[in-house]
C-alpha cells in the first residue's frame, strides 16, 4: 500500500451512481486501483458488482459520478472509446460468440495498444484453446469458454482487465488453472479488478479487497488483513 | 422436343434461363435484405425503391453525363449505397431498440415517397437502357440461344453473391460483423465502433440492391415502379429462405427463380403465384424458413 500510494491510481471511481430504468442500483461507489494491482470486489448476489464493472466499461446507460481511467474522465464515453483507452471486460456470462469459431473469438477484439500478449503466450496460459481453434464458440465446455473469454482480452494491449466471476460454476482443476493464469498476468504487469464470490481463492491473488453491499462499498482492506476481517466478511457475504 | 409433354427443349431452356435471371435478382436482393435484417433488425421495405434508384442512377449517368454501363456498375451502387448510409444515419438510427415494426413502417414510407417522386418526374412508363456493346449478341448452344448479356447477369450475380458470402463467413471483418449481429453491446465494449459498422452494413445491403438495379436496366426497362412489383416476390423469397442465413438467401433466390421458370413451361397460369404457394407451404411446415434458425 505504501508503495502504491506514491503513484497515481490507474482507475479511480468516485460517487458512481447507476440505474436500470427506474431502479437505482449503485449509490455512490468509490474505489481506486493502482497500476499493477489485483483488487477483488466481493459482495452478495445482487450487491452491484457486475453493474460496477459494466459502468467502468461504459455499458450501463444511466450512470453518473466520476470514473477516471489513466487520467481520462470516462463517465460519459461510449464503451468502444473506453475499450480503446485500455480497459477490457471478461463478462460474467462469458460472452462467447456462438456464430464465431474459437479463433475468430480470440481475434475479435481489435488491438488498441502495443504490449498485448502474443498468441503463443495465451496458448501457454490456456493450452486447451490451441486444440479447439477451429471449433464453433458455442460448442465449448464451460471451462474452455472461460479460458477463451479471458484469453481474448489479453492480446489487445489493454492494461486494466475486469474479470467478472471467472471461476463461477467451474471444476476445481480449472479454477486452479485460471488462478495460475491470473497470477502470471499479474506478474506481467496487468492491473486486474476481479469480482469473485470465492474469497479464499481470491486471497492468494489479490492485493486488496473491496466489499460491496446494496450498491455501495462498505469495507476495504489489504489481503494481509483478510484473517482479521473474516468475521465481518462472513456477516457481509452471508457465507 | 420432349414429345410426351409437347414442350420443345428450346422453350424449356429459354424459360430456365429466364428463371435463372430472375433468380439472380432475387438472390442479390434477398441477400441484401438478410444482411440488413441481421444487423439492424429491420425489414427494409425500401429495398425495391433502392433497386429502382440503382437503375435510374445508371440511366442518369448515361443521359446527363454520357457515362456508360461499366462505370455505372460501380458508381450506382456507390452513390445509392451512400444515400442508404444517409438514410440510416438520419432516420433508421433513431429507431434502434424499438419494435422492428417501426423500421418496417419507416422504410415502407420511404419507398412510397421515393417511388412517388420518381413517378412524378418520369411518368409510369419505362425508359430503355441500352445493352453494353461488349455484351450484345449471343451464343447458339445448339439446344438453345444464349444471349450474352443474360449469361453475364447470371455469372456476375453468382460471383457477387459468393464474394459476399465469403466476406461475411470467412474474413476478419465478417467475423466482426457476425459478432456485432449476435451481441452488439459486447462487441462494442471490445472497442469496435458498432454504430459505424451498422451504417456501413446498411449501405452495403443497399448497394447490392442498386447493383441489381443496374444489372436489370438493359433487360427490363427503367421504371419508377420496377422495384415495387419485384420486391413483393423477393419478400416471399426471404420468408421461404428464412432470415437467418446468408447462403440460404442466395440459394433460395436462385432456386425460386428456377421454379418460377419451370412453372412457366409446364403450367403457365400458375407462374405468378407459385412462389407464394411455396411460401404458404413452407410457413405451414417450417415457419422459420428453409434455412432459418428456429426461434
Ligand atoms: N439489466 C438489468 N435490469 C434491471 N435490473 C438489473 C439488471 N441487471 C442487474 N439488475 C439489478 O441490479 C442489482 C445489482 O445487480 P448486479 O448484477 O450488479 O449484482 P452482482 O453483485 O453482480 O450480483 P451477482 O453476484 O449475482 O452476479 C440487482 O438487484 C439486480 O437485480
Ligand atoms: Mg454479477
Amino acid at each position: 500500500m505504501a508503495e502504491a500510494d506514491l503513484t497515481a491510481p490507474l482507475l479511480s471511481v468516485a460517487g458512481l451512481q447507476a440505474f436500470y430504468g427506474e431502479s437505482h442500483v449503485l449509490h455512490g461507489v468509490n474505489l481506486r486501483i493502482f497500476p499493477g494491482e489485483v483488487v477483488t470486489l466481493l459482495g452478495r448476489n445482487g450487491a452491484g458488482k457486475t453493474t460496477t464493472l459494466k459502468c467502468i466499461m461504459g455499458m450501463v446507460g444511466k450512470r453518473s459520478g466520476s470514473i477516471c481511467f489513466a487520467e481520462n474522465e470516462t463517465i460519459a464515453l461510449t464503451s468502444d472509446r473506453i475499450a480503446r483507452l485500455g480497459v477490457a471486460l471478461c463478462p460474467e456470462e462469458r460472452g462467447i460468440f456462438a456464430s464465431l469459431s474459437v479463433e475468430e473469438n480470440l481475434l475479435l477484439p481489435p488491438k488498441i495498444a502495443p504490449g498485448g500478449l502474443p498468441l503463443d503466450e495465451i496458448f501457454t496460459l490456456f493450452p486447451n484453446l490451441k486444440e479447439r481453434l477451429s471449433s464453433q464458440g458455442g460448442k465449448l465446455s464451460g471451462g474452455e469458454q472461460q479460458m477463451l473469454a479471458i484469453g481474448r482480452i489479453l492480446r489487445t494491449g489493454a492494461r486494466l482487465l475486469l474479470l467478472d466471476e471467472p471461476t463461477e460454476g467451474l471444476a476445481p482443476i480449472i479454477i486452479r488453472q485460471i488462478g495460475v493464469a491470473i497470477g502470471k498476468l499479474k506478474a506481467l504487469g496487468f492491473t486486474i479488478l476481479l469480482v469473485e464470490q470465492n474469497f479464499r481463492w481470491a486471497s492468494a491473488l489479490a492485493d486488496r479487497f473491496y466489499v460491496m453491499e446494496h450498491g455501495e462499498i462498505v469495507e476495504s482492506f489489504a489481503s494481509a488483513e483478510l484473517a482479521a476481517n473474516m468475521d465481518k466478511l462472513h456477516a457481509c457475504l452471508g457465507v | 422436343m420432349i414429345p410426351l409433354l409437347g414442350i420443345t427443349t428450346q422453350a424449356l431452356f429459354a424459360q430456365l434461363l429466364l428463371g435463372l435471371i430472375n433468380g439472380a435478382f432475387y438472390a442479390l436482393l434477398s441477400l441484401g435484405l438478410a444482411v440488413i435484417f441481421g444487423m439492424l433488425n429491420i425489414v427494409n421495405f425500401a429495398h425495391g425503391a433502392l433497386y429502382m434508384m440503382g437503375a435510374f442512377f445508371a440511366w442518369f449517368l448515361l443521359h446527363y453525363f454520357e457515362i456508360g454501363y461499366w462505370p455505372a456498375l460501380v458508381l450506382a451502387p456507390l452513390g445509392v449505397g451512400l444515400l442508404g448510409m444517409v438514410i440510416e444515419r438520419t432516420m433508421l438510427h433513431r429507431l434502434a431498440g424499438l419494435d422492428p415494426i417501426y423500421g418496417l413502417l419507416l422504410t415502407f414510407g420511404i419507398a412510397l415517397i421515393v417511388q412517388g417522386l420518381f413517378q412524378n418526374a418520369y411518368g409510369a412508363s419505362g425508359m430503355p437502357y441500352p445493352m453494353p456493346d461488349l455484351l450484345k449478341g449471343g451464343q447458339n448452344l445448339g439446344f438453345m440461344y444464349l444471349p450474352n448479356y443474360r449469361a453475364w447477369v447470371v455469372v456476375f450475380s453468382i460471383a457477387v453473391c459468393l464474394a459476399t458470402w465469403f466476406a461475411i463467413e470467412k474474413t476478419r471483418l465478417g467475423a466482426t460483423l457476425r459478432a456485432a449481429t449476435e451481441n452488439p453491446e459486447l462487441t462494442r465494449a471490445f472497442g469496435v465502433n458498432v454504430p459505424r459498422l451498422i451504417t456501413l452494413t446498411y449501405g452495403f445491403g443497399v448497394a447490392l440492391a442498386a447493383l441489381a438495379g443496374v444489372l436489370a436496366a438493359p433487360i427490363y426497362q427503367v421504371r419508377p415502379l420496377m422495384g415495387a412489383d419485384f420486391i413483393i416476390v423477393v419478400f416471399a423469397v426471404v420468408v421461404i429462405g428464412g432470415m437467418g442465413s446468408i447462403m440460404g438467401s442466395i440459394l433460395t433466390g436462385f432456386l425460386l427463380g428456377l421454379v418460377e421458370g419451370l412453372t412457366k413451361v409446364f403450367y403457365p397460369q400458375a407462374a405468378n403465384v407459385v412462389v407464394f404457394v411455396i411460401m404458404v407451404l413452407v410457413l405451414l411446415v417450417k415457419p422459420a424458413g428453409l434455412f432459418g434458425k428456429q426461434a
